[in-house]
C-alpha cells in the first residue's frame, strides 16, 4: 500500500528491528495541508460574520442621520453627511414629559436591583444556622429595596398625591411586595431534601450573581411595566407608547404562555389518561391549518368582549395565551427524557402528581422553562399581522411591530426612514442582549426539538 | 421482488422503487382508510347503541333518585352526599337551559340554531334616517356552530351524570362509602391531575382555535365577503362555488393564479428548507472542525439574525435592496451599473432574492441543530473511516449526512410545512410584490399562499376565497405530511426515548 491512500497515518518503520515502531498522525506536509484548510474556513468564516452584521451596522449608522440637517427618507449613501447627530432618538422621546421617568426608573430599578442583589447574595454567606437571622435581614432588605424604589419613583415623578393616585400606588405597592416575597422565596429557599435524595440531581450553584440581576431587574421592569399601565402616559411621538404596550403584551404573555405550555406538555408527556392521544391527535389537525385564517372570526369574538382598538392590549395578550397550549411539542420531548422512575419512586414515597410536578419535574425541567419562558417573551415583539388587525386605527394601542411597520411601507410617512432604524436599534437592543444572555437555553431548546421531532 | 433484490438495487432505484411502491399502496391504503372509517362509524353506532340501552337499564333498575336525575342534573350525586358534583351538574344545566331558551327569544341559542339553514332571512333597511337592523349571518353562524357545540357537551354530560349514578348505586350496594366533595377536590391534584391542567389550555383552544377554524370552514360554502357584508347585507350557503371559483381555470376564475402561487410557494418551501438545511450543516461543520478557534464567537454572530426582532431586520434588509436603497446606490456610485437592479420589480429576481435573503435568516437555527447533532456522532467512526483512507467529502457523504439525515427527518418535515406557511419573510421583504395584471386577485409574483390568503382577507375582504384558500393549504400541509411519513422508514415510537 503506497503511503498516499494512507493520508493521515505516517509508519514509521524500524529497519534494524524490522517492526513498525510508531504510527503517528499528520506529518509536516500534511500539517500544512491542514494549515490551508483552517485558513481558507477563516476566510469563509470571516466573509460571512461581515455579511451577518453588515445590515446591522448599516441599521446604526443610519440611524444616526439627522432627519432635520440631511434626510430623513432612504438615500443611497451609509455615513451621515452633515454629522453624527440623535435627532431621531430625540424624536422619539419628543415632546413626552415621559422619558425624565422611564429613563431614571430603570436607573432607579438597576440600582435596587443590584443592591438587593447583593444583600441577598451577603446573607446566604450567612451560613444555616442563623436561619432567622436570615430571614429577617431578607425582609428588612426587601422592606429597604422595594421602599426606595417606591419613594424614588413618587418623588420623581411628582405626583400630586390624588386619592386615586394613592389608590393604585397602594395597590402597586402591594403587588410590588408579593413579587418580593415570591423572589425570596426563589432565592432564599433551600433545595427540599426529596430532591437532594435523588441521585444525579447537582445542586444548583447559585453564585451565579449576574443572573440574579437580570431576574431582579425583570421583576423591576413587570413592576413598571404595571405602573406604566396605571399611570397610562401619552406621547407625542407614540413610539414610547408602543414600546410600554409591546413589553406589557411581552411580560404576561411570557408568565401565561409558560403555565400554559408547561402544564399541557407535563400532562402529555407523564400522565397517562384517557383521551390523551386523542387530544394530541387533534391539536395536530389543528395546526394544520394557517394561523391567519381564523383571524376575521377572532376579531370579532374579541369585539363582543370589547378587547379590540382600545383594548387592544388585554386583547393580544389573550389571543397569544389561548392558543398556546398547541405549542407543547417542544417541551413535551425535554419532559418525555426525564426518567420516570423519579416520579415513581416519588409516588411511592406518598408525593401527590402535583407535588410531583412542582417539587421534581420542575427544577429538573429548569432550561425548558428558561427556553418557553425566552420564547414567549421574544414572540410579541415582532408579530405584526394579529397586532395590527386587534389595535386597527387606534394609534396608541399599537405594538412596535406595526408602529414602526407604518413609519417605513405607509406613505404618508415619507422621511420617516431614519427614525425607523433609531427605533428599530432600540428594539433590538434589549432583545438581543437577552437572547445572547440566554443563548444556551435557546440552543437547548432548539436542538432538542428538532431531535425529537 | 424479495429484500435480497431490494438491497441489490442502487440508491436512486431504491427510490424510485419506494416510490413506485407507495402510489401501488395508494389503492389498498385509500381502502384500508375507508374500512377504519366505516369501521369506527359502526363502532361508534354500536356505542350509541349500547349508550342506550344502558340509559333504559339505568332507570329501570335504578332508584327514585337516579330516575329524578335524568331530569335534573345532579340530583342523584347530591342526594347521596357528593353535593360537589351535583352543584356543578345543576349549574351547566341551569346555564345550558338559559342560554338555549333565553326569555328573549331574539338571542337565545334556539333562535341561532333555527337561522342555522338560510343565515338569516330579514335584511337590514332603512327607515327614514333610522336603520333598523334584521338578521346579522354572521353571528348567526358563529353563534349557531357555538350552540351545536354546546348542545354536545350537554348531551355528553348529561350522560354522565346518568353513569354516574349508576355507578354510585353500585358502590353503596357493594357496602363502599362513596367520594365526598372533598376527596374530590383532593384528587384533582393527584389522580384527577390531568384535569387541572388540562382544563383551561383546552378551553382556551376550543374557543380560540376549533371554533374559529370550524366557522372559516362553513364559510368557505357561504358567499360572504365585500359585498355581503353583516350587518347592511346577509350572506347565504352557495355550496361548492366558491372551491370552483377558485380552482376552475376559466378566465373569470383563480384557477390559473391559484395554480401560480402554489407552485411558487411548493419551490419557495423546498428552497428554503434544503438550501439552508445543506449549507446550515457545512457552515456547522466548519466552525466544528478541529483548530478552528473562536467557536462561541463566530456561532454568535451568526445567531445574531435570530435574536434581532425579523420586522427590524427583514424591514431594513428589504429596503436596502430597493431601487433607491444602499446596494443599488453604492453599485451605482462605483459604476457597476447604469440603472438600478430589479431587486423587487422582477419577478425572477425577486424570487431569487428572497430565497438568498432566507438563507441569511435561516442558517443560524440549521447550525445549531446541526452543532447539537454533530457533536453525537462518535469520533470513532471518522477515526477509523479515516485510517481507512476515506477523504474528508467521503466522510460527510457516507457519515455525517446519512446520521443527520436520520435524526432530523421529522425536523425536515416540520420545516418544510412551516416554510410554506412562512409568511413573515415574504411580508416584510417583498410583500408579495411585483403585482401583475396576469395574476388574479391582487396576487403578486412573490406570493405564497397565506400572504395571499392575508391579503384576501385584510385588503380586499373576500372571506369566503380566503376561508377556501385556508382550507387547501390544509389539504396540501397534510398530504405533504401523509406522504412523507410514509416513506420515512423511521416513524418513530412515542415512547421509544423514555
Amino acid at each position: 500500500m503506497s503511503k498516499k491512500q494512507i493520508p493521515e497515518v505516517d509508519i514509521v518503520v524500524d529497519e534494524k528491528a524490522g517492526v513498525i515502531r510508531e504510527v503517528k498522525q499528520a506529518t509536516r506536509s500534511k500539517s500544512g495541508h491542514e494549515r490551508r484548510v483552517n485558513t481558507s474556513i477563516y476566510i469563509i468564516l470571516v466573509i460571512m460574520s461581515i455579511i451577518w452584521l453588515a445590515p446591522f451596522v448599516f441599521l446604526v449608522f443610519q440611524s444616526f442621520r439627522s432627519y432635520k440637517l440631511e434626510s430623513g427618507g432612504m438615500v443611497d449613501y451609509l455615513l451621515p453627511k452633515n454629522g453624527w447627530s440623535l435627532d431621531n432618538y430625540r424624536f422619539l422621546f419628543e415632546g413626552s414629559n415621559f422619558f425624565p421617568w422611564w429613563g431614571t426608573t430603570l436607573l432607579i430599578a438597576a440600582l435596587c436591583a443590584a443592591v438587593l442583589t447583593l444583600a441577598t447574595v451577603m446573607i446566604k454567606r450567612l451560613g444555616s444556622e442563623n436561619r432567622h437571622m436570615k430571614t429577617l435581614l431578607t425582609v428588612l432588605a426587601l422592606v429597604v429595596g422595594y421602599g426606595l424604589f417606591i419613594a424614588l419613583m413618587v418623588r420623581l415623578l411628582g405626583l400630586a398625591v390624588s386619592a386615586e393616585i394613592a389608590g393604585k400606588l397602594v395597590l402597586s405597592a402591594l403587588l410590588l411586595l408579593i413579587a418580593g416575597y415570591i423572589v425570596a422565596r426563589f432565592y432564599l429557599k433551600q433545595d427540599s431534601r426529596l430532591l437532594r435524595s435523588i441521585p444525579g440531581y447537582e445542586k444548583e450553584k447559585t453564585s451565579d450573581v449576574v443572573k440574579k440581576v437580570i431576574a431582579l431587574f425583570a421583576e423591576f421592569a413587570v413592576i413598571f411595566a404595571i405602573l406604566a399601565c396605571i399611570l397610562k402616559p401619552m406621547t407625542a411621538s407614540q413610539y414610547l407608547n408602543w414600546y410600554g404596550n409591546t413589553l406589557t403584551v411581552a411580560l404576561f404573555t411570557a408568565v401565561i404562555q409558560t403555565v400554559i405550555v408547561l402544564s399541557v406538555s407535563y400532562a402529555l408527556s407523564r400522565l397517562r389518561f384517557r383521551g390523551r392521544k386523542l387530544i394530541m391527535n387533534v391539536v395536530l389537525v389543528l395546526g394544520m391549518f394557517p394561523g391567519f385564517l381564523t383571524m376575521i372570526t377572532l376579531y370579532f369574538l374579541l369585539k363582543q368582549l370589547g378587547l379590540t382598538q382600545s383594548g387592544a392590549i388585554p386583547g393580544m395578550i389573550l389571543i397569544y395565551c389561548a392558543s398556546s397550549g398547541m405549542g407543547y411539542y417542544i417541551s413535551k420531548g425535554f419532559f418525555d427524557t426525564i426518567p420516570k422512575s423519579l416520579d415513581e419512586s416519588a409516588r411511592i414515597d406518598g408525593a401527590t402528581r402535583f407535588q410531583v410536578f412542582l417539587k421534581i419535574i420542575m427544577p429538573l425541567a429548569k432550561p425548558i422553562v428558561i427556553y418557553t419562558i425566552l420564547m414567549a417573551f421574544m414572540a410579541p415583539w415582532g408579530d405584526y399581522v394579529f397586532a395590527s388587525y386587534i389595535a386597527f386605527g387606534s394609534e396608541p394601542n399599537f405594538n412596535v411591530a406595526v408602529g414602526l411597520y407604518r413609519w417605513v411601507n405607509v406613505n404618508d410617512y415619507q422621511g420617516y426612514f431614519t427614525r425607523f432604524c433609531a427605533g428599530g436599534v432600540l428594539v433590538a437592543l434589549p432583545i438581543t442582549a437577552l437572547f445572547l444572555a440566554l443563548q444556551k437555553y435557546y440552543v437547548e431548546g432548539v436542538t432538542g426539538g428538532a431531535v425529537k421531532g | 421482488m424479495t429484500d435480497l433484490e431490494y438491497l441489490k438495487l442502487s440508491k436512486p432505484a431504491k427510490l424510485i422503487f419506494r416510490i413506485h411502491q407507495f402510489f401501488k399502496n395508494l389503492p389498498g391504503m385509500a381502502w384500508n382508510g375507508l374500512k377504519g372509517l366505516g369501521l369506527a362509524i359502526a363502532r361508534l353506532f354500536g356505542g350509541l347503541g349500547k349508550s342506550v340501552a344502558d340509559l333504559v337499564t339505568t332507570f329501570k333498575d335504578g332508584d327514585w333518585k337516579t330516575r329524578l336525575s335524568y331530569l335534573i342534573m345532579g340530583f342523584g350525586s347530591a342526594a347521596r352526599g357528593q353535593w360537589g358534583r351535583g352543584l356543578l351538574f345543576f349549574l351547566f344545566q341551569t346555564v345550558f337551559n338559559v342560554y338555549m331558551f333565553m326569555p328573549n327569544a331574539a338571542f337565545s341559542g334556539c333562535y341561532y340554531l333555527g337561522k342555522l339553514s338560510t343565515l338569516g332571512t330579514v335584511e337590514t333597511y332603512k327607515e327614514g334616517r333610522r336603520t333598523v337592523y334584521g338578521d346579522n349571518s354572521f353571528f348567526i353562524l358563529l353563534y349557531g356552530v357555538l350552540t351545536i357545540f354546546f348542545i354536545l357537551a350537554f348531551i355528553y354530560t348529561w350522560r354522565l351524570n346518568v353513569k354516574q349514578n349508576r355507578i354510585s348505586e353500585q358502590i353503596l350496594k357493594s357496602g363502599h362509602r362513596l367520594k365526598s366533595t372533598r376527596d374530590d377536590v383532593k384528587s384533582l391534584a393527584d389522580e384527577q391531575f390531568h384535569k387541572t391542567l388540562l382544563a383551561l389550555p383546552t378551553l382556551g383552544v376550543l374557543i380560540f382555535t376549533a371554533l374559529p377554524i370550524l366557522f372559516m370552514i362553513l364559510v368557505a360554502f357561504t358567499n360572504f365577503d365585500s359585498t355581503h357584508q353583516p350587518p347592511g347585507k346577509l350572506f347565504t350557503w352557495v355550496g361548492w362555488d366558491n372551491f370552483h371559483t377558485l380552482l376552475s381555470t376559466d378566465t373569470a376564475s383563480y384557477g390559473n393564479t391559484f395554480s401560480q402561487v402554489l407552485l411558487w410557494t411548493l419551490i419557495w418551501a423546498f428552497f428554503a428548507t434544503f438550501l439552508n438545511y445543506f449549507l446550515g450543516m457545512l457552515v456547522a461543520i466548519m466552525i466544528n472542525k478541529k483548530g478552528i478557534k473562536l467557536k462561541k464567537m463566530w456561532r454568535t454572530i451568526l445567531v445574531m439574525t435570530i435574536a434581532i426582532p425579523q420586522f427590524v431586520s427583514l424591514l431594513y434588509v428589504s429596503k436596502m435592496f430597493a431601487a433607491d436603497g444602499l446596494i443599488n446606490g453604492a453599485l451605482m456610485r462605483w459604476g457597476w451599473i447604469s440603472s438600478p437592479l430589479p431587486f423587487w420589480t422582477d419577478p425572477h429576481w425577486a424570487r431569487v432574492t428572497i430565497i438568498v435573503i432566507n438563507v441569511w435568516i435561516g442558517i443560524p437555527y440549521l447550525m445549531l441543530i446541526a452543532t447539537g447533532i454533530l457533536m453525537n456522532i462518535p469520533a470513532d467512526l471518522y477515526e477509523s473511516a479515516r485510517i481507512d483512507g476515506a477523504n474528508a467529502f467521503q466522510m460527510y457523504q457516507k457519515i455525517t449526512l446519512p446520521y443527520m439525515l436520520f435524526v432530523t427527518g421529522p425536523y425536515l418535515l416540520t420545516s418544510f410545512t412551516g416554510n410554506i406557511n412562512n409568511f413573515n419573510v415574504i411580508f416584510l421583504l417583498s410583500g408579495g410584490k411585483p403585482l401583475s395584471l396576469e395574476l388574479s386577485g391582487n396576487a403578486g409574483y412573490t406570493d405564497l399562499l397565506i400572504t395571499w390568503l392575508y391579503k384576501m382577507t385584510v385588503n380586499d375582504t373576500n372571506y369566503k376565497l380566503a376561508a377556501v384558500m385556508g382550507i387547501l393549504v390544509f389539504v396540501v400541509t397534510a398530504v405533504i405530511n401523509l406522504i412523507v411519513y410514509n416513506m420515512i422508514p423511521s416513524v418513530k415510537n412515542e415512547e421509544d426515548f423514555q
